[in-house]
């Protein structure tokens, strides 16, 4: 069953037909998903503060219910490492249009693919699952299944991939941890079947897969009005 | 079985096709309605099916559409079992009001229909409610498909296709707007059908959310499924719903879902051919995994090359097979064949060989699948060639597919294997198609 939180959530979003990043998160955290550490902030000192934890670096993203594609109005900086990077760019997101605050993460690095649900006319609820990134349109790379999804069914979907082995790993270069990645989506898609009323699609765009964690990080989901 | 609608004056008129074929050639009783009662051929015209003393269990109703809800009211009044909607003129055209009537009144007497906008029922040695001229079209067979269409062209097409593969039909149902009678009824039906052992859809489109009907219907289903999908492209799209009516959903999730749920999805009428041809032979399926015999190089090369587009695995033999297969083949090919999977036994071969071969590559642990290409041509092979073969295939217990050109000439080879339930391909790609249903249809 939905938490109360994630009810709560979904309900007050319904107004503007989609669910922005920072919120939708937190449902997939609620879900018991895997997200990044993050603060939404518009401080800069805040952000700093919260830089210096940062190993490898934070992205900053601006929240703002106008932009739907964060890439191409800009609204996403990758790899910050300096506190005076930092600033310059939350500066240039907070003069977005519609920017609320600025949600700045904890940058992850591994191999990017793309969950996604959409609740199709003639069989309900499907999962996408492919290479991800913002080329995800131009390779088409992506496998489909009927929600919920069985364990095995992830697997093969990953099989029938071109870039299968970009996910099992090649050249010496480690793969997705399966387990991880098996779990991930089984209880995705179970998330997707609870809400089939409520939702068109959801994209997990990137998620970021390593050895040991998948990590979404940036998720969109798109209401039914 | 009443046909309502039958013409005093128009010979061609669909009601006295059904009605002529049906009384004339069926062994089901018949009797033709017309509101104006008269005589046709010697014979009474009914003023309606209320005055047929019989029960009914059947009605063919073939009248314009407006007078269809008032029919179908008359029906239900006599207790006929159920109708065939030959006529047109509802939602295909636009008339959608007029359809929901008519479901309308059934569905509250619970009073089954086929179509409407349709060709009905073709049950062979039962009844055929095709309004087309005995003569003029072409019927399989009864046999172990039962195949069930949206488009009525579609469906009398693929019986002239199945005739000529000598693939036979439990029944054949042209479903038109199905209003009513829908692919998820008549998955449940062919199921529970004792006669048919493989059921094949031409599909359009599903309404909301009955595709996932559709899946969890299939997953009960202890036969395999073949679908032939249209309105791919947009601008089949476009051609589908001024066709009947159908919103044809996202090509490509209808696509990988059969895929997952193990449905073979046939790419065109040729592939479903060949897939109802192979499936109702082996129902369960292989991995992959042809070992191939060939009696010429050329046709080995083919093969291999349509089983790699395909998808389909040709592993390489195990040395102690090869062993085997090479003592025991006649001295005067022994050096000349190409004993490798394609394994060429060249034309100089005769049937002892072939049989020998088969025989010992069905034991190969590598091998899922024998596909035997027989060229007939050369003077070592007999006319017992297929007959022969299907022996080895019972016995070694392994799947087994055959090319041989489909010439009268060869006939008694076609039949030595078809008579045997080894399925035949007219081409050396339809035998590859065959493997593919095979391959594609196993659980995941």
């Amino acid at each position: 069953m939905l938490e109360k939180n994630s009810k709560k959530i979904i309900e007050k979003s319904k107004s503007s037909g989609w669910i922005l990043e920072p919120d939708a998160k937190a449902l997939m955290k609620l879900q018991g998903l895997d997200i990044p550490d993050f603060i939404l902030t518009n401080s800069f000192e805040a952000a700093g503060q919260f830089l210096k934890k940062s190993e490898s670096g934070v992205v900053a993203k601006a929240v703002s219910k106008k932009i739907i594609h964060k890439t191409e109005h800009k609204a996403v900086v990758t790899g910050i490492v300096s506190a005076d990077h930092l600033k310059k760019e939350m500066v240039r997101l907070q003069k977005l249009a519609g920017c609320e605050n600025i949600l700045v993460e904890q940058m992850v690095q591994g191999i990017e693919v793309i969950i996604g649900a959409k609740n199709d006319f003639q069989f309900g609820p499907v999962i996408v699952f492919g290479i991800g990134g913002t080329s995800v349109e131009i390779y088409n790379d992506t496998a489909v299944r009927m929600a919920p999804l069985k364990p095995a069914e992830v697997l093969s979907m990953v099989e029938s991939l071109k870039a299968k082995k970009i996910i099992s790993g090649y050249r010496g270069m480690a793969g997705v941890n399966m387990e991880i990645l098996t779990n991930l989506m089984v209880n995705f898609s179970l998330f997707v079947m609870e809400l089939e009323n409520d939702i068109e699609s959801v994209d997990l765009n990137p998620v970021i897969c390593t050895r040991d964690r998948c990590v979404i990080a940036d998720a969109r989901i798109m209401l039914k009005c | 079985m009443a046909v309502i609608g039958v013409s005093t004056s128009q010979d061609n008129h669909p009601a006295n096709v059904i009605y002529n074929k049906n009384h004339l050639r069926y062994p089901v009783k018949t009797f033709p309605v017309n509101p104006k009662g008269g005589i046709l051929n010697r014979e009474k015209l009914y003023p309606g099916v209320e005055d047929i003393q019989e029960d009914i269990d059947v009605a063919v109703i073939a009248v314009r559409a407006e007078y269809v809800p008032g029919v179908v009211e008359q029906c239900i009044q006599k207790g006929v079992g159920g109708a065939v909607i030959i006529s047109g003129g509802f939602a295909e055209s636009g008339n959608l009001s007029l359809q929901q009537r008519v479901v309308d009144i059934a569905k509250e007497a619970s009073f089954p229909f086929v179509g409407p906008n349709c060709l009905g029922i073709y049950a062979p040695d039962y009844m055929d409610t095709f309004f087309l001229p005995g003569e003029r079209i072409i019927r399989p067979d009864k046999g172990n498909v039962g195949f069930v269409s949206q488009s009525g062209g579609v469906l009398v097409d693929q019986m002239v296709k199945f005739a000529g593969q000598g693939i036979g039909i439990s029944l054949a149902v042209s479903i038109g707007n199905k209003a009513c009678i829908r692919e998820t009824d008549m998955l449940d039906w062919l199921d529970q059908d004792l006669e048919t052992k493989v059921i094949a859809f031409y599909i359009e489109g599903f309404e909301k959310g009955e595709g996932r009907q559709f899946i969890e219907k299939v997953e009960q289903c202890s036969k395999p499924v073949i679908v032939l999908k249209a309105g791919k492209s947009k601008k089949g799209i476009e051609a589908v719903s001024s066709h009947t009516a159908s919103l044809a959903g996202d090509y490509r999730v209808f696509s990988e879902i059969m895929k997952q749920h193990c449905v073979a999805e046939a790419d065109n009428e040729y592939e479903l051919t060949s897939f109802c041809e192979a499936l109702s032979c082996y129902p369960k399926g292989i991995n992959g995994n042809i070992g191939i015999i060939t009696l010429s190089g050329g046709h080995g090369v083919i093969a291999a090359d349509a089983c790699e587009l395909h998808g389909i695995p040709i592993p390489g033999i195990d040395p102690a097979t090869i062993g085997i297969i090479k003592e025991k083949l006649s001295s005067g090919i022994r050096n000349i064949v190409s004993l490798a999977n394609p394994l060429d036994l060249t034309g100089s071969s005769t049937d002892s060989d072939i049989v020998t071969t088969a025989r010992h590559l069905s034991r190969d642990g590598n091998i899922d699948c024998i596909m035997a290409l027989l060229i007939p041509y050369s003077p070592g092979i007999s006319t017992d060639i297929g007959a022969k073969l299907s022996q080895v295939a019972r016995n070694e217990g392994k799947p087994m597919i055959a090319y041989v050109p489909n010439e009268d000439k060869y006939k008694i080879i076609i039949e030595g294997f078809e008579l045997n339930n080894i399925p035949v391909a007219s081409s050396v790609e339809g035998a590859v198609l065959m493997a593919k249903a095979l391959m594609r249809c196993r659980p995941c």
